[in-house]
C-alpha cells in the first residue's frame, strides 16, 4: 500500500499546505507501515519536501496552463503508476476543483474538510467540519481507493527526515477542451485561503473610505483582508472578500473582526479560526460570545492605537 | 437551450445545529429548510437566460418527499418543470450518479449546481456530474455567458480569477456573483399560483450503493468566556496575542 500526497506549488515553490499535507501523510504512513509518495506540478525546489517525510516525488513538468480536467487526468495516471491506494490533498480552490474529477475517475470515496488525523484507520474514519463549522461529522470511506482533503491549518507541520528520490515526468503535450486565461489580482495581496491572519471589517466601519484601517492593520500583520456580507453587497469591498456561511470560509490562526456584529451566518464561516478577536462599540454584539479576546470601543479610536502598538511591537 | 438547475435542500442559515440518538442523527425538529443559497443564485441566473433566448429551465432535487416545498419554490421563482429523485441521499457520489443518470438522454446544454451545499459542505457534486457525463466543468463560478453552443465563465481562485471558455455542455458550481444578492427573484403571488400547475415529476432512485458512511456527529465544544481588554491599554491585547495565544 502507498499513500500519495498532492503537493501544491505556487510559482515553483511548495505552498504551506503542501507541507501540512506531507506531515499528515507521513504520520499515516508510519502508523500503517506504508510508503509516502508525492506528486507536484512544476516544483523548482523538489528537495525541499524531503524534510517532511516524502520518499519519492514525481515532479510533473508541463507548461500547460492549469485546467482541472488535464491536471486530474495526470494525477490519476501518476497515482496509479505509484500504486497508490490513499490520496491526500489540501483544500485550496484548485484542489477542490480537481479532486471531484479524480474521485469519479478512480472510483474513490472522498472526504473534504477533514480537520484531524483519522479517528480510526481500519475502517478509515475521518472527522470533518460540517454545517459550515456549526458541527462535525465522522465519515467512513468504504471504497478501495480513498481521498482525504484536509483543511488548511488544521493538522500542523511536522518535520521528519527521509531519503527522497525525485523523478521528473514530462507528459506528452496536453489537449484541453477549454481555454483558460488567468486574471491575477494584486500580486502582493495575501489570499484568505492561505492566510494565517485575517483582518475583517463590517458595516460598523461606516463606508469604504475608512478601509485604510483594515488595510493598514492587515499590512503590519501580514494578513489577508475580509469583510461581512452586507459590506460586499453594498459594493464597499469586492465579493472575493465576503466571508461567512455564504462567502469564503476562513480557517486562519487569528481572525480580527472590526465593526462586525457577529451574526450566526458570519460566525459560521469563520469559526474554524483558532483565535478570534472582536473590536466593537456595542458590548451586546453577539461576536463577544464567540470571540477569545474582545475590545469594547470605537473602532476609529481603537484600531489606530492597535496599529501604533503593533508597529512598536514589530520593531522590537 | 435546456438548462437543469440542481437544488439541494438545506437547513436555514440561522438554524441551530443539534444531534439526536446518541449523536448519530441530525435533529430536524424545528429546522426550516431552504434552497441552498448557492443554488438560489444559479436558479436566478437560469431564469435570466430564459428572458434572453428561448430556453427551458428544469430543477432537480435528489431527496425525500419533504423536499417538495423547495422544488415548488423553484417553480414559483420561474423554473418550468421540476423533478425529484425519490431517495434521501447519503453521499455526494450517490447524488451525482442519480442526476447524471437522469440527464443521460435529455440533452441539457447547461447544468447549474452550487459551489457547495451549506450542510455537508462537500463541494463535490457538480465536478462529479461533469466527469460522469463528460461535460466541461467550472467550479466557484462567479459569472457566466452562454450562446447556443459556447460558454464563457469566470472562476474565483484563491488569489484571483480565471476566465474559462469552451463549448457546451457545461456544468458549473455556482455562487454569488452569477447574480447579485439584490437580483434574487422572490416569488410573487402569480408565480406561486402558477407553480401549482407546473409539473413536478417523481423519479425512482437507482443507485443505492454508498461509498461513504456517516458514523456519528459531534457538536462544537463549549466556548470559554471572552477576555476583555480595556481600549485604553491596547498593548495588553498585543501582549495576549503574542504570549498567550501565540498567534503573532
Ligand atoms: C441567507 C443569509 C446568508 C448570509 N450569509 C452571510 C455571510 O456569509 N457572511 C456574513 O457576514 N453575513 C451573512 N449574512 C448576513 C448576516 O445575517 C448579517 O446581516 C451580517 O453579517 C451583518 O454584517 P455586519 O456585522 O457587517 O453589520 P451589522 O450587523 O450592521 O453590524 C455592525 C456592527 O458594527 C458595530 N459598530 C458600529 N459602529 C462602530 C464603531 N464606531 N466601532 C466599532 N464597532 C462599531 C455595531 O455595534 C455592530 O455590531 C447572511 C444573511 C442571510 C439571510
Ligand atoms: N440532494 C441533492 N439534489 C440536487 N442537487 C444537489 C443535491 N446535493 C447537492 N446538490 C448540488 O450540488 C451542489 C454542491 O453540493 P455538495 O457537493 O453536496 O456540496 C449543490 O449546491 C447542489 O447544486
Amino acid at each position: 500500500m502507498a499513500i500519495v500526497v498532492y503537493l501544491e506549488t505556487e510559482n515553483g515553490n511548495f505552498k504551506k499546505s503542501a507541507l501540512e499535507v506531507s506531515s499528515y501523510g507521513r504520520k499515516l504512513a508510519d502508523e500503517t507501515k506504508s510508503n509516502l509518495y508525492g506528486i507536484a506540478f512544476n516544483s523548482d525546489e523538489p528537495l525541499k519536501i524531503q524534510k517532511y517525510g516524502v520518499e519519492k516525488l514525481i515532479n510533473i513538468k508541463t507548461d500547460h496552463v492549469f485546467d482541472a480536467k488535464s491536471y486530474a487526468d495526470l494525477l490519476c495516471k501518476t497515482f496509479k503508476d505509484l500504486e497508490g491506494t490513499l490520496f491526500i490533498t489540501g483544500s485550496s480552490a484548485d484542489s477542490r476543483f480537481i479532486f471531484p474529477i479524480v474521485s469519479i475517475s478512480l472510483d474513490a470515496s472522498y472526504a473534504t474538510n477533514v480537520i484531524e488525523f483519522p479517528s480510526s484507520i481500519s475502517p478509515l474514519i475521518l472527522k470533518r467540519s460540517a454545517f459550515t463549522n456549526k458541527g462535525f461529522v465522522f465519515t467512513e470511506l468504504k471504497t478501495n481507493y480513498k481521498i482525504i482533503g484536509i483543511l488548511n491549518n488544521s493538522f500542523g507541520i511536522f518535520e521528519s527526515e527521509s531519503k527522497l528520490e525525485v523523478k521528473d515526468y514530462i507528459p506528452e503535450s496536453l489537449e484541453s477542451n477549454v481555454q483558460v486565461e488567468s486574471i491575477k489580482e494584486d500580486e502582493e495581496k495575501i489570499s484568505i485561503a492561505d492566510a494565517e491572519i485575517v483582518v475583517s471589517g463590517g458595516r460598523g466601519l461606516k463606508g469604504p473610505e475608512n478601509w485604510n484601517l483594515v488595510e493598514d492593520l492587515a499590512k503590519i500583520l501580514g494578513a489577508a483582508t475580509a469583510c461581512s456580507k452586507p459590506v460586499s453587497d453594498m459594493g464597499w469591498r469586492p465579493h472575493s472578500e465576503h466571508v461567512g456561511q455564504t462567502g469564503k470560509p476562513v480557517a486562519s490562526n487569528l481572525y480580527i473582526a472590526i465593526g462586525v456584529s457577529g451574526a450566526i451566518q458570519h460566525l459560521a464561516g469563520i469559526n474554524a479560526s483558532k483565535c478570534k478577536v472582536v473590536i466593537n462599540n456595542d458590548p451586546e454584539a453577539p461576536f463577544f460570545k464567540a470571540a477569545d479576546y474582545g475590545v469594547i470601543g470605537d473602532a476609529f479610536e481603537v484600531v489606530p492605537k492597535l496599529i501604533d502598538g503593533l508597529k512598536k511591537f514589530k520593531s522590537r | 437551450m435546456k438548462v437543469l438547475v440542481c437544488i439541494s435542500s438545506v437547513p436555514d442559515t440561522t438554524s441551530k445545529i443539534n444531534f439526536i440518538k446518541n449523536e448519530t442523527q441530525f435533529d430536524k425538529s424545528g429546522v426550516q429548510y431552504i434552497i441552498n443559497p448557492n443554488d438560489e443564485f444559479g436558479l436566478t441566473r437560469a431564469i435570466w437566460l430564459k428572458e434572453k433566448e428561448s430556453c427551458e429551465v428544469h430543477a432537480i432535487c435528489v431527496g425525500g418527499i419533504d423536499t417538495d416545498p423547495i422544488l415548488r419554490k423553484a417553480l414559483a421563482i420561474g423554473a418550468d418543470q421540476a423533478f425529484r429523485v425519490d431517495i434521501n441521499p447519503m453521499d455526494a457520489n450517490q447524488v451525482a450518479r442519480e442526476i447524471s443518470d437522469f440527464i443521460k438522454d435529455k440533452e441539457y446544454n447547461l447544468i447549474i449546481a452550487g459551489r457547495e451545499s451549506i450542510d455537508y459542505n462537500g463541494g463535490m457534486v457538480p465536478g462529479m456530474i461533469a466527469t460522469l457525463i463528460n461535460a466541461n466543468y467550472v467550479s466557484n463560478c462567479v459569472s457566466l455567458d452562454v450562446d447556443q453552443s459556447n460558454f464563457k465563465a469566470t472562476r474565483e481562485t484563491d488569489g484571483g480569477k480565471e476566465e474559462i471558455s469552451g463549448i457546451l455542455p457545461l456544468v458549473i458550481g455556482g455562487q454569488k456573483g452569477l447574480v447579485e444578492e439584490s437580483d434574487l427573484i422572490i416569488p410573487n403571488m402569480r408565480g406561486i399560483m402558477m407553480s401549482r400547475k407546473k409539473p413536478l415529476t417523481i423519479i425512482e432512485a437507482k443507485f443505492q450503493k454508498l461509498q461513504t458512511k456517516t458514523v456519528k456527529y459531534e457538536k462544537l465544544p463549549p466556548k470559554g468566556e471572552v477576555k476583555l481588554v480595556n481600549p485604553e491599554n491596547i498593548n495588553d491585547l498585543i501582549d495576549l496575542l503574542h504570549n498567550e495565544a501565540k498567534v503573532i
